[in-house]
């Protein structure tokens, strides 16, 4: 069947049709959409079909341990994140590889290569080299679709996890995809054989570690025989251009009669080292990597080219050092004239996003920074969210924004520096993500701190998925020992202004660890569930 | 045949509902499609754009390149000076005359136009008061710019109908008519 699908969508319908049975996941730009894609798949399931596990995990962490548990129970799973979510379930991730799997585990990590939405540029393959891990990075939809069903084999007949890489326009880009018409079934539960590879007691992990070490010869013949992976000779064989995944397409796009510099294609890692041989015999003399993110394959190649052989790509400035590629870039690389262009207008100006007009994060803004003009020296530490956007105009709220969780350790630890006020402003989900066990170090340190949660009831910033601790915050947070009296709650409307600064100030005065939770719907959400009852 | 669009406007605005009409009658028609969206944070407000490729032939890349782009199809006038760069020089510009105005640095009206009206390959329509005279809503604004927009797409205006019609048989068959009404509207306020 052919049909029109996101980048995401496609892992997602090729996670399906390979047997999948469960997809754990923390929702991030640019990966939310495999998991929404598979949910709204088993929303729809016949009643004798096989079910798939799809709920929202609480974060990158727990979802690949819950991964890994399926496949110890010898079911195909997939977990899929954001790329700086891979540094939360890094531990999980890195160890997986050294316990190995018994049913097929393929990690998906979606990087944002020009940080559309997100902090930082990382680029997941180093996770898959540092980890020893097959890595696969796809260049189409198509062979996104087809490669899931792969990397679940490859999975399963090497015992390793798999690191599937995509870029933002990998991800977020819609293209025609053949699906098949008869997946596969879901494999049956059969706990492993052999527990010990699955306990990493130093004297089991160190013969594991071997295995691991021994593995990669022959992940490195699947590499070179992969059907991914392709090398071609050009009529001037002196240059030779390597493409990593999407990179590849920018390069046909340039040269749609055929490149005439000898060109390897890679899309599976290992580095396929007799490819290179091959375009090295041939005789390259410079070789241009093109590579999505950071110049992960060009560091590595320096290393590995004969005497004489350059090596460029982003590190020697034939492309930006930073961002993700475009056409022009790889144009620029190939040393073709730009397209005839039009100047920029000089009128457009820049529209950065903003909180949605009747978002409670604004009241909540207000009233926060009114309060805080009343101190002296209040430091508000932000979160990773929607209200990071507090940062911006007409608020400047924050002085700070890190990684998911840090607003609660970073005021703690500003507060034991003697700062106050010091304010963490955090996000419902973001607070189940990541902030729970800050507020226990705040609770058990007696920090005087005051902890806003900005509750929503709902993960906003990536469209409205389940946020995992709705309904049960005030538990959560006289659970972990705050003082039932300074668990405030608040909501955040305008008319509601004059209580809610005084709720603030009170819980600013008061020396020790305060909770503060303004909280009314996602003004998203709100017109999404007003429409759907309409619709009852 | 070979069409390079973007789409532009403002997170929030619908341009992705053009780009599904438009990818629903390219599918039908077996043509090949990518279509580079915006997802995350630049939705909150921000501008956003669409890369709609749509050909006969494979396409290689998801992105189009600078000086690449066969039409810009805008739902805010501003949104579609901004990527004046990625124009062919014989390119076409569909715009909304309408402005979105959620920034205090928002340009002059009267330069916006006279930048526009500069522009020989153009169509600018108040494609709200377009709706509304078709007897469509507000909502339905989109489908007029992709109605004023069919005549550079090389794609009949039927087939473009036959797509709304797929599309929206979900709703109805009373929003169905009205969203046809509202793209007839604006192919017949085009003027290529």
């Amino acid at each position: 069947m052919k049909r029109l699908l996101l980048g995401d969508e496609a892992i997602a319908q090729g996670a399906i049709d390979a047997g999948l049975s469960g997809v754990y996941a923390y929702p991030g730009t640019p990966s939310t959409e495999i998991t929404e894609f598979i949910q709204l798949h088993e929303s729809r399931r016949v009643a004798d079909a096989e079910p798939i596990f799809c709920r929202w995990c609480v974060n990158e962490k727990t979802a690949m341990e819950g991964a890994l548990g399926m496949s110890y129970m010898g079911k195909r799973a997939m977990v899929c994140m954001k790329h700086v979510g891979l540094n939360v379930a890094a531990d999980a991730f890195v160890n997986s590889a050294m316990t190995g799997v018994n049913g097929g585990l393929v990690v998906v990590a979606a990087d944002d290569p020009s940080m559309h939405s997100s902090q930082n540029e990382q680029d997941s393959r180093f996770y898959g080299k540092f980890a020893m891990m097959p890595v696969m990075e796809p260049s189409s939809q198509q062979e996104a679709y087809e490669m899931i069903g792969e990397a679940f084999a490859l999975s399963e007949e090497c015992r390793l996890p798999v690191l599937m890489r995509v870029t933002t326009r990998m991800a977020h880009s819609r293209a025609v995809v053949e699906t098949t018409s008869s997946p596969r079934r879901q494999n049956a539960m059969k706990a492993p054989d052999d527990v010990r590879s699955w306990i990493l007691l130093p004297a089991f992990a160190r013969r594991r570690y071997a295995t691991l070490i021994e593995e990669q010869s022959e992940l490195l013949r699947r590499s070179e025989s992969s059907q991914h992976n392709s090398y071609k000779r050009g009529e001037d064989p002196s240059r030779g251009i390597v493409a990593c995944g999407i990179a590849y397409n920018y390069l046909m796009e340039n040269c749609p009669d055929g490149c005439r510099y000898s060109v390897l294609k890679i899309s599976q890692y290992p580095l396929p080292e007799a490819l290179m041989e091959r375009m090295f015999a041939d005789g390259a003399r410079e070789i241009v990597v093109m590579e999505e993110g950071q110049p992960v394959v060009e560091e590595m190649m320096r290393g590995m080219v004969p005497d004489g052989v350059a090596v460029k790509g982003r590190l020697t400035g034939e492309l930006p050092r930073m961002g993700e590629l475009t056409p022009d870039s790889v144009r620029a690389a190939l040393g073709m004239e730009p397209l005839e262009r039009r100047e920029a207008d000089d009128l457009v100006v820049p529209r950065p996003p903003a909180l949605c007009v009747g978002c409670g994060h604004r009241d909540m803004y207000k009233a926060l920074n009114e309060v805080a003009a009343e101190y002296d020296n209040a430091r508000i530490f932000g979160d990773i969210g929607c209200y990071t956007l507090g940062a911006l105009s007409p608020f400047h709220a924050i002085h700070a924004c890190v990684e998911m969780g840090a607003s609660v350790t970073m005021a703690k630890g500003a507060a034991d520096a003697g700062q106050w006020p010091s304010i963490a402003v955090i996000g419902d989900s973001t607070f189940t993500h990541s902030g729970i066990t800050g507020l226990l170090d705040c609770v058990n340190s007696r920090s005087n701190v005051v902890i806003v949660i900005s509750d929503n009831l709902t993960t906003g910033m990536t469209g409205g998925q389940d946020s995992a601790g709705t309904g049960r915050l005030e538990d959560i947070c006289e659970g972990v020992g705050v003082d039932p009296a300074h668990v405030r709650v608040v909501v955040p409307l305008p008319k509601n202004m004059d209580q809610i600064k005084e709720v603030l100030r009170e819980e600013f005065d008061y020396n020790g660890v305060s909770v503060v939770i303004p909280r009314r719907e996602c003004i998203q959400t709100l017109k999404r569930h007003a429409k759907q009852q309409k619709k009852q | 045949m070979k069409k390079d669009i973007i789409l532009a406007g403002v997170g929030g605005q619908g341009i992705l509902s053009i780009a599904t009409v438009i990818g629903e009658a390219a599918m039908a028609e077996g043509l090949y499609i990518k279509q580079a969206e915006v997802h995350g944070m630049s939705q909150r407000g921000g501008d956003v754009q669409s890369n709609l490729r749509i050909a006969s032939q494979p396409i290689a890349s998801d992105l189009i390149p600078l000086g690449g782009a066969d039409i810009i199809i805008s739902l805010e006038p501003m949104e579609a000076l901004r990527y004046l760069p990625y124009l062919k020089p014989e390119g076409w510009i569909v715009t909304s005359s309408v402005p979105f105005v959620n920034i205090d640095n928002y340009p002059d009206m009267t330069d916006l136009t006279a930048h526009l009206d500069r522009l020989a390959n153009r169509v600018v329509l108040d494609v709200e008061a377009l709706a509304r005279e078709a007897g469509a809503p507000a909502q339905a604004a989109n489908m007029v710019l992709l109605g004023a927009a069919v005549p550079m797409l090389d794609i009949e205006l039927e087939k473009i109908e036959a797509g709304i019609c797929r599309i929206f048989a979900r709703k109805g068959e009373e929003i169905t008519a009205k969203n046809i009404a509202a793209l007839r509207a604006g192919y017949d306020n085009s003027k290529k």
